[in-house]
């Protein structure tokens, strides 16, 4: 499943392109950033409230796939400037942290 | 053998990052070790945002050869009162408004020790903080 993929089943919105074909092979939920530095597996999408320029950081440096922002937090101008440059995906949804991980956790457990 | 120098500025969170994200991107260019570009990033940027936080800024020395990556991260902020306590997860003096950015776990520290391969620090109160650390190839 693609970045692309997982904003069409969650019925995301996109608020920056980035790789979009990207695999997204792992979760993570988590908003303190220092705790989602030691634990954000490479090709996680990370559903997260923060949308600052430090989330866009914290996700390019450990290689996540995407942030899909829950409960439809913001994304700071400087942020999405930054992913843009990074080629880091932003999607966005409605629906909380929780929610969300259920159900990318069954996106994940379908076969290819 | 490549030595790179930076700035880190203080108190500018928009900036912090960039240090770390520079070396990522030239150790990618390099085509160095994925894992230990990762403990690189990692352990550099945690570092960084330190510097950020708790002592005004910085200066980021790094030292990059076939074998190795060697950061030193060196400041003239406040000095660290007490090492162990500060190596302790979860242990943290960070202020509400860097709390609200998402740092300030206290898993800083701990984060760095886990994803090197070595690491040290020398600190003073009064004269500031110095971390050296390695991580090999
Ligand atoms: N460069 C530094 N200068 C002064 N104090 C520091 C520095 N780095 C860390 N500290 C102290 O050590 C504590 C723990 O650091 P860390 O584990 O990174 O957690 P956090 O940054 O989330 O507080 C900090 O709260 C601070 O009191
Ligand atoms: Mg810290």
């Amino acid at each position: 499943m693609t970045v692309r993929d997982l904003a069409q089943r969650l019925g995301a919105e996109i608020l920056v392109e980035g790789e979009l074909d990207r695999p997204v092979t792992a979760g993570y939920a988590g908003d303190l950033l220092s705790w989602v530095m030691a634990r954000l597996p490479e090709g996680a999408a990370w559903l997260t409230v923060m949308g600052n320029l430090n989330a866009v950081a914290v996700c390019s440096l450990k290689d996540g796939a995407c942030i899909v922002l829950t409960e439809n937090a913001s994304l700071d101008a400087n942020a999405q400037a930054r992913a843009g440059l990074e080629g880091i995906p932003v999607l966005r949804v409605e629906q909380g942290s929780y929610e969300t991980a259920v159900r990318l956790a069954a996106l994940l457990g379908e076969q290819p | 053998m490549l030595t790179l120098r930076y700035e880190v500025p203080g108190d500018d969170f928009t900036r912090a990052g960039e240090a770390s994200s520079d070396v990522k991107r030239k150790l990618k260019q390099l085509g160095y070790n994925p894992e230990a570009i990762r403990k690189v990033a990692i352990a550099m940027y945690e570092g960084e945002i330190n510097m950020v936080i708790h002592a005004g800024g910085g200066e980021a020395i790094v030292d990059i050869d076939p074998r190795q990556v060697h950061v030193v991260l060196r400041d003239h902020g406040p000095g660290i009162p007490d090492v162990e306590k500060a190596m302790q997860e979860g242990w943290s003096t960070a202020p509400d408004n860097v709390r609200n950015l998402g740092f300030g776990a206290g898993m800083g520290l701990p984060n760095i020790k886990k994803y090197t391969d070595e690491f040290r620090i020398d600190t003073a109160v009064g004269e500031g903080t110095t971390l050296t650390m390695t991580v090999f190839a």
